[in-house]
């Protein structure tokens, strides 16, 4: 699934462009622990978080994670818009919950998960 | 990659949690341009940015060095904060220590040290309660067979 079609069924508002919208996510992980994000091997994912601080930007770039959705209305600071534009990485926000986000992405087709080693 | 080393040498503040994982972010940006293999620059980035994390958390700060060869990645992140009295207990998946303030930012779980392991080849950890500690994560890199 492409990013801009994520943000589309998740009605989010695009904050930073980045350089991912037309890439293709096969992976979704929705957490608001960062260090759980980085215990799961994972490639071209997808984060939805509730948490809005510079640290989901620095998760985000550890881990090559190129999208990131904030949910529950969330709208992150400048400084975490500015770090993600900085690192090339798309950020929107969704009003909707976490729960409802992931559902509505689970059933459009986004089924992958991270593994844990 | 040339058989030289490279050294690098990182500040890690303890004053503002916001800017943890500078020294990560920058370490990272190296071995990028190195050319290294994409899963050991992961691999590397994401021990030292949970090393970065816990000075920040647990000792105000400190200090990483990192040595880069055509072999390996050395990272060694120091600090002189409480020491960690119980290490095998610190490396249960879950024990933490953390204050509920480090927690809001998403840290704080108890999976720090477990991540370093899980990602590292090699992972040392001296520690003396009251004088700090010494955290050494070694990432093998991947030799391709030219």
């Amino acid at each position: 699934m492409k990013v801009k079609e994520v943000i589309r069924i998740l009605d989010a508002e695009l904050l930073v462009e980045g350089e991912a919208l037309e890439s293709e996510v096969l992976a979704a992980c929705g957490s608001d622990l960062m260090s759980d994000v980085m215990a799961y091997v994972k490639e071209n994912v997808l984060l939805l978080t509730g948490l809005v601080n510079p640290q989901v930007i620095r998760t985000a770039e550890m881990m090559d994670i190129k999208a990131v959705v904030f949910v529950r209305g969330k709208i992150p600071g400048q400084n975490v818009l500015d770090l993600a534009r900085e690192k090339g990485i798309t950020v929107a926000a969704t009003k909707h919950p976490m729960f409802i986000a992931c559902g509505k992405l689970y059933s459009a087709g986004l089924t992958g998960r991270g593994v844990r080693d | 990659m040339s058989k030289d080393s490279i050294r690098l040498h990182f500040d890690i503040p303890g004053d503002d949690f916001t800017i943890a994982g500078e020294a990560s972010s920058g370490v990272k940006k190296m071995l990028n341009q190195l050319g290294v293999d994409p899963s050991v620059v992961k691999k590397t980035a994401v021990a030292m940015y949970e090393a970065e994390i816990n000075a920040v958390i647990h000792a105000g700060g400190g200090v990483a060095d990192v040595e880069i060869d055509g072999e390996k990645i050395v990272v060694t992140i120091r600090d002189e904060g409480p020491g960690i009295p119980d290490v095998e207990l610190a490396m249960q998946e879950g024990y933490s220590t953390a204050p509920d303030n480090v927690r809001e930012m998403g840290f704080g779980a108890g999976m720090g040290l477990p991540n370093m392991k899980r990602y590292a080849d090699e992972l040392k950890i001296e520690t003396e309660v009251g004088k700090g500690t010494t955290v050494v994560i070694v990432v093998n890199i991947k030799r391709h067979e030219c």
